[in-house]
């Protein structure tokens, strides 16, 4: 009974409150995803993006991290509810409870990076990483001597297969016999955190030809930029720019400016103006592209170079066409 | 599939056994010896992150590997603790030292590096490198015998040696010495231990503690071998496989041995062979990937006979009065 009452009195309590909250002024929400906040990869990325922004504007925001995948809907409510307005959500493994809990609040607006959720209140920020991941795979063909070059993807979806197929479509470009492995890390969360299976396949790639490394696999990926490295052959970074990890070792990074996108939509609803819909965030607009620093300079010849702002160019005119595995479930290149 | 393709699995497979063995003898004589252990997970997630830790404070991985231990040993101690001491139930005990260890390493790791529960890479001493066997690379033309010796038994780092002799080396404690007799005596029927004057108490926690040890080895070699660094949950439900390997095994070490080769060789054909055709049908990656569970269950089901364990083990030793 004792117990019962404190529980009713927690409820009141936090009932309470959230009303006080939602009167004051709205301050952004940010759900930081599974991989983590530093995972050096995606999460990072979005988070960089919202300390620019309070950098610039000495605004403040509210962020979560998720600890597991039951938490989705549980943290996406209380942000909500806390007045967070808008709401960033990362990754495509929110939609569908997004889809659940957005119409809940019709007040908050959401934000979902890498998913499509179609309710009125949600503004949807999906990458052209087929794009970008042609131009890496373009520049890992002509880096390759053995004119094998592979891909080590996270968790086994279609999003990730959207990288495979593009970098695959690039290396292809270059070299029509260039040969592509490609190898999932798995096919649950944990897919984003195993960086000794990484690491393990990264060698078993290896020991079949290849001397370029694409990974695009969260954390996992530390583990085969790692094992790359210590094989000495080149890796390709993804999301955030990762070529400082192994200076020298790593030949470029396919990023995805999701610290831009946290950063507009951040800016956006301070000004009041945040539209939602669909945003395609891709080459022409800065969305993806490939990091070149101090690191990767000696790696990235003049040619590769010319030759991947080249299709870059006729990417944004429409003159090359990347297939987007998303599309129709299928890849041409592999 | 040439020779060479071959030994590659092979090799594979042989580093990814590794953690595997340590946690299944680590396991072996705690189980030996009547305490259940289901935190072999927890244990070597704790010292795969105490000697990530040490080793990037200090920059040599021998003080990590050290560190390492010195966690695991630790978990053991409350373990033993819980379950000799006071009697509890040893599975509840070791459910909360996976769950303390899975939540700890995190708080501890954001606490110290500020990097989301993770430890930063490391690089150069504080790394268990690649050792070269004596005349490797001068065997390696010699016909078949060369490649073997060059390519899958050379180049691995020393705890996977360790790891090998320490098969051998628990095969004779148990079996050949006085202490290893009455370690398995007080797993089958410790009050005759008991009566003959021996301390039950005191060989269990030889026995908890020996298996602290061994988790501790197994942890690093995770984290300072196999990869460079901690990433939280990184030991990814290897101790559980270690446990139904040791089912497998019917608490023997050469057996163990064996079980724990064949988890990893299954573990490395999935990672090589992610499409498989196979007489022309296609076989699909999430059935490679899943070989290694669905293997445990139908062993597990019976198939390799009756595993009996120790006949005193769970049971908290009460000495009548």
């Amino acid at each position: 009974m004792t117990l019962n009452k404190t529980l009713m009195g927690a409820v009141a309590t936090l009932a309470l409150t959230a009303g006080m909250a939602a009167a004051q002024d709205a301050t952004p929400g940010l759900i930081i995803d599974l991989g983590g906040k530093f995972d050096k990869s995606f999460n990072e990325s979005a988070y960089n993006g919202a300390q620019r922004w309070v950098e610039e504007t000495g605004g403040e925001y509210a962020e979560t991290e998720l600890a597991n995948e039951a938490q989705r809907e549980q943290t996406m409510r209380r942000m909500a509810e806390r007045g967070a307005n808008p709401v960033v959500v990362l990754g495509f493994a929110n939609g569908s409870t997004l889809d659940v809990v957005a119409p809940d609040y019709p007040d908050t607006d959401f934000v979902i990076v890498d998913m499509v959720v179609e309710q009125p209140n949600v503004k949807s920020v999906v990458f052209s990483e087929h794009e970008g991941s042609y131009l890496v795979g373009m520049m890992a063909a002509m880096a390759s001597e053995t004119g094998t070059v592979s891909f080590i993807g996270g968790m086994d979806v279609p999003l990730i297969s959207k990288f495979a197929c593009g970098y695959a479509q690039g290396a292809k470009a270059v070299n029509p016999d260039a040969e592509v492995i490609v190898n999932m890390t798995g096919t649950t969360p944990s897919a984003w955190n195993d960086p000794v299976k990484g690491a393990e396949l990264t060698r078993s790639q290896i020991s079949q030809g290849s001397d370029v490394v694409f990974a695009a696999a969260g954390g996992t990926g530390i583990g085969v930029l790692q094992a790359a490295a210590d094989a000495d052959i080149l890796s390709i970074g993804v999301d955030s720019n990762q070529n400082y990890l192994h200076p020298g070792e790593v030949l470029t990074s396919m990023v995805k400016r999701v610290d831009n996108a946290v950063y507009d939509a951040f800016s956006a609803a301070a000004a009041g103006e945040l539209e939602t819909g669909i945003t395609v965030m891709g080459l022409d607009n800065e969305g993806v592209g490939f990091a070149m620093d101090e690191n990767n300079a000696e790696l990235v010849s003049e040619e590769m170079v010319a030759a991947v702002e080249e299709a870059k160019a006729q990417i944004i005119a429409g003159e090359i066409e990347v297939h987007d595995f998303t599309s129709d479930s299928s890849c041409p290149a592999y | 599939m040439d020779f060479l393709g071959i030994l590659q699995i092979l090799d594979s497979s042989l580093r990814l056994a590794t953690p595997l063995l340590l946690a299944c003898l680590a396991g072996l004589f705690s189980e030996r010896a009547g305490i259940f252990d289901i935190g072999l997970e927890g244990k070597m997630l704790a010292s795969a992150f105490m000697s990530a830790a040490v080793a990037s404070f200090t920059g040599d991985v021998w003080l990590g590997l050290m560190a390492g231990i010195l966690a695991s040993l630790l978990l053991a101690l409350i373990h033993g603790v819980a379950s000799i001491t006071f009697r509890g139930n040893q599975l509840i005990s070791g459910v909360a030292i996976n769950f303390l260890a899975s939540g700890l390493t995190v708080v501890i790791g954001e606490a110290w590096f500020a990097l989301g529960g993770r430890t930063p890479q490391l690089s150069g001493g504080a790394r268990f490198q690649e050792i070269t066997l004596p005349f490797a690379n001068a065997a390696r033309d010699v016909p078949i015998v060369g490649p073997i010796y060059a390519n899958l038994l050379s180049g691995h780092s020393i705890l996977v040696y360790v790891a090998l002799l320490l098969v051998p080396l628990s095969w004779w404690v148990l079996f050949r010495t006085r202490f290893g007799l009455r370690l398995r005596a007080v797993g089958e029927n410790p009050a005759a231990v008991d009566t003959a004057g021996v301390s039950v108490v005191g060989l269990r926690y030889a026995a908890v503690m020996i298996c602290g040890v061994l988790c501790g080895i197994a942890g690093a070699y995770l984290a300072t071998a196999l990869s460079a660094g901690f990433v939280k949950e990184m030991s990814a439900g290897r101790g559980f496989i270690a446990l139904a390997a040791l089912i497998f095994a019917k608490w023997r070490p050469w057996y163990a041995l064996g079980a724990t080769l064949l988890f990893g060789l299954l573990e490395a054909l999935g990672n090589r062979f992610q499409s498989l055709d196979l007489f022309g049908i296609p076989i699909p990656t999430q059935f490679m990937q899943a070989l290694p569970y669905i293997l445990t269950v139908v062993i597990l089901a019976g198939f390799v006979g009756k595993a009996i364990p120790p006949r005193a083990g769970g049971e908290p030793y009460v000495k009548e009065r």
